[in-house]
């Protein structure tokens, strides 16, 4: 060690080179490695986004409504996320209105929703409400409670509607959440269109290719 | 006896050779024959040992379980996915496997109650004071990369609460304002918990996060060795040493303390035993029976909890919700202004008028991201003065804020003693209810938002009082630990 240490110093003071250089030269190079060593981490960074996989998947959905009996819910698939499609009766419609002193957002101001969605029942057509099926708090998929009063184990004032199994967030049959609960916004309703009267188009916002 | 003359000769010349290129004896004595540590160890000075032989433990039965398992999300010809059922398949057909998994998921449990155990020994005899605060701090980055690797750990069987505690978990970062719903994106991979998510918590379970505990547990026993144990006096045996320059009140690590440990070891063993043998589902606790239907997308079970060790940090998530927040503010901005009296530390202070700033922006401030309106929004001139981030921000906030305070213990503790022996009755008090707050918090983390205690005492107020009486514990500290009637410190350790 302490040989090639006075190797090395005997090597300064012959070298026609200044300190200075040297210095400037060792900055050069270590800013130089630097950039490429930003450059190498690029790859590592992106592979973390989405791939292009899973960038192609969540094509559009279509879905037949007559099977579904009023009352009923079904969930389809669409882009891995559970969609809802509730036949709503009219006692269900005529509820949603009773609600809207306790909610959040009764409006849907704040609503991730199509334009084509308006009003209370926030639907295209009354009867049938899509929703997302996932909390906006923290993504899980809320469970329907449909029962109306006390039966519903919901309270009696319960008009029914949806209750978020992690966080205890409640919704009504509009997908709208009710004052103070976890979920800041109501459901989000994704582009849909209506193919027929009975089929639908989930993922797109008209019918046309 | 010339034979073993012989061989110990060679054994000699061995060794020899051996240092003179590598410092096996110089490590040997420095850690372990002539590393003295205080004669008073009592029983909390179990769990350190016993937290290294759990990663031990969790390292070999991983490797095993890892030569099995199948990261795969997609479905295999009976429907069911791969991950899932190549755990179903460890379980069922490799012989001994059901016992290596029960190792592991046991061991997950066991590594959490050591962990806290140790910590709570930190608490009682003041182990975070000064000079050990850097082994505080290296514990604590080992305490979050364990919460980490049981993150990451748990989604691997791709079962049902697996897939829906992933989902929520990785939705907090949702709630980061501006880059939250990019970053949640980024952290899974795709736009739902899916199989890239599953591959790159495979990726962070295996070796990203074990290499990284590994380097840590390195670094806080050597910052332990170098200034050397406390014990359960508080009081430093440094200061009196014989002629040697041996601490009169150390006794060498080996084999006092090896000893010992290894009677705790076997103690702890046979726990483990009958747990791994006779109870591994631990009632539901270390084993969520939701977690034996495979993970499905579309159906969130009727009731999800994350495992027992995450509950009391998730139930004060739970706990913050838009009602709560103004009371929650008022307490922290309380809590605050007194630690900014009590504290004698500079960066403490700063903090604190950081936090209160901060609070304020977030609580009452701006309404330039057009965030949603908390419950008080008073207009003063026309100007909105309560537009702020909602409480899911201010939620996630808590969750991740209540573990970082512990890394604070050195700063905010002004007591002039260590250890409990010697600290006063408010101490005792402050430390028992915290006790008690941080175990019902827990408790209530597990059971569903409307639990109430014997079908009575709503659960919701509970959490949010123990959530204010948790950030007590530690924002109050500064004030409670001064004031406190403390008993005089021995001059050296004592044996009780």
């Amino acid at each position: 060690m302490s040989d090639n240490k006075q190797d090395a110093s005997g090597g300064e003071s012959c070298c026609a080179c200044s300190l200075d250089s040297r210095r400037t030269m060792l900055a050069a190079t270590v800013g130089a490695g630097a950039v490429v060593g930003l450059g190498v981490a690029t790859p590592f960074v992106a592979s973390f986004m989405p791939s292009e996989r899973a960038k192609a998947a969540g094509a559009p959905v279509e879905v037949d409504l007559s099977k579904i009996k009023a009352g009923e819910m079904i969930t389809v698939e669409w882009q891995g996320k559970p969609v809802w499609i509730l036949r709503r009766t009219p006692e269900m419609i005529a509820a949603l209105s009773k609600n809207d002193a306790a909610l959040a957002d009764p409006a849907s101001e704040r609503a991730v929703q199509p334009e084509y969605v308006k009003g209370v029942a926030r639907a295209i057509k009354d009867e049938f409400f899509v929703c997302l099926g996932v909390c906006t708090h923290l993504g899980c998929s809320p469970n329907p409670k449909f029962a109306v009063g006390s039966e519903s184990g919901m309270g009696d004032a319960w008009n029914g509607g949806f209750l978020c199994p992690c966080h205890g967030s409640q919704f009504d049959l509009a997908g709208r959440v009710f004052k103070s609960m976890p979920a800041p916004t109501n459901l989000v309703i994704p582009p849909h269109a209506y193919l027929s009267d009975t089929r639908l188009l989930i993922g797109k916002d008209s019918a046309e290719a | 006896m010339t034979c073993c003359k012989i061989v110990t000769d060679k054994a000699q010349q061995l060794l020899g050779w051996v240092d003179e290129r590598f410092p096996l004896t110089t490590l040997y004595r420095e850690h372990l024959a002539e590393y003295y540590a205080p004669k008073n160890f009592n029983f909390w000075y179990f769990f350190g040992s016993l937290a290294l032989l759990v990663l031990v433990i969790q390292i070999v039965t991983g490797i095993f379980l890892v030569m099995h398992y199948k990261p795969d999300a997609s479905l295999n010809a009976a429907g069911v996915p791969v991950a899932f059922a190549s755990v179903e398949y460890i379980m069922r057909d490799v012989a001994g496997g059901k016992f290596i998994r029960y190792m592991h998921s046991t061991g997950a449990s066991m590594f959490f109650i050591v962990v806290y155990l140790h910590m709570f020994r930190g608490l009682l005899y003041g182990s975070y004071r000064k000079p050990r605060e850097l082994i505080w701090l290296f514990g604590m980055a080992i305490f979050l990369c364990l919460m980490a690797e049981a993150f990451f750990g748990y989604l691997l069987p791709w079962g049902q609460m697996s897939f829906w505690g992933a989902q929520v978990i990785v939705n907090l970062f949702e709630a980061i304002p501006v880059i939250g719903p990019d970053l949640s994106i980024f952290i899974r991979g795709d736009f739902v918990v899916s199989d890239a998510t599953l591959n790159r918590f495979f990726a962070f379970h295996v070796i990203a996060i074990p290499l990284v505990l590994l380097g840590l547990v390195a670094a806080h026993l050597i910052a332990l060795h170098e200034v050397g144990s406390n014990n359960p006096d508080g009081v430093e045996i440094k200061k009196y040493k014989d002629a040697n320059g041996i601490p009169l009140d150390g006794i060498p690590f080996h084999p006092y303390y090896t000893v010992k440990d290894i009677f705790g070891v076997s103690i702890f063993l046979i726990v483990f035993a009958i747990i791994v043998f006779f109870a591994p589902e631990g009632g539901g606790y270390f084993l969520e029976f939701n977690n034996f239907f495979p993970a499905d997308s579309l159906k969130t079970p009727a009731h999800i909890a994350p495992v027992w060790y995450f509950t009391p940090f998730y139930s004060m998530l739970r706990a913050t919700t838009s009602d709560f927040l103004p009371v929650l503010w008022a307490f922290v901005a309380l809590i605050a202004g007194l630690t900014f009296r009590g504290t004698g530390c500079v960066w403490i202070k700063r903090a604190c008028l950081l936090l209160v700033a901060g609070l304020y922006w977030g609580f009452f401030g701006l309404t330039v991201f057009g965030f949603t309106p908390p419950p008080i929004d008073p207009v003063v001139l026309g100007v909105h003065l309560g537009r702020g981030l909602d409480a899911k921000f201010w939620g996630v906030a808590m969750m991740g804020g209540s573990v970082m305070l512990f890394g604070l213990l050195p700063w905010l503790d002004q007591s002039p003693v260590k250890s409990i022996r010697y600290k006063g009755p408010l101490f005792k008090t402050i430390l028992t209810l915290f006790v008690i707050s941080f175990v019902l918090l827990g408790f209530l983390g597990t059971k569903a938002p409307g639990y109430a205690f014997f079908g009575l005492i709503p659960g919701g107020p509970v959490a949010a009082i123990c959530t204010i009486l948790y950030l007590a514990f530690f924002g109050l500290m500064p004030w409670y630990s001064r004031i406190d009637k403390t008993k005089p410190e021995p001059e050296r350790v004592t044996s009780k």
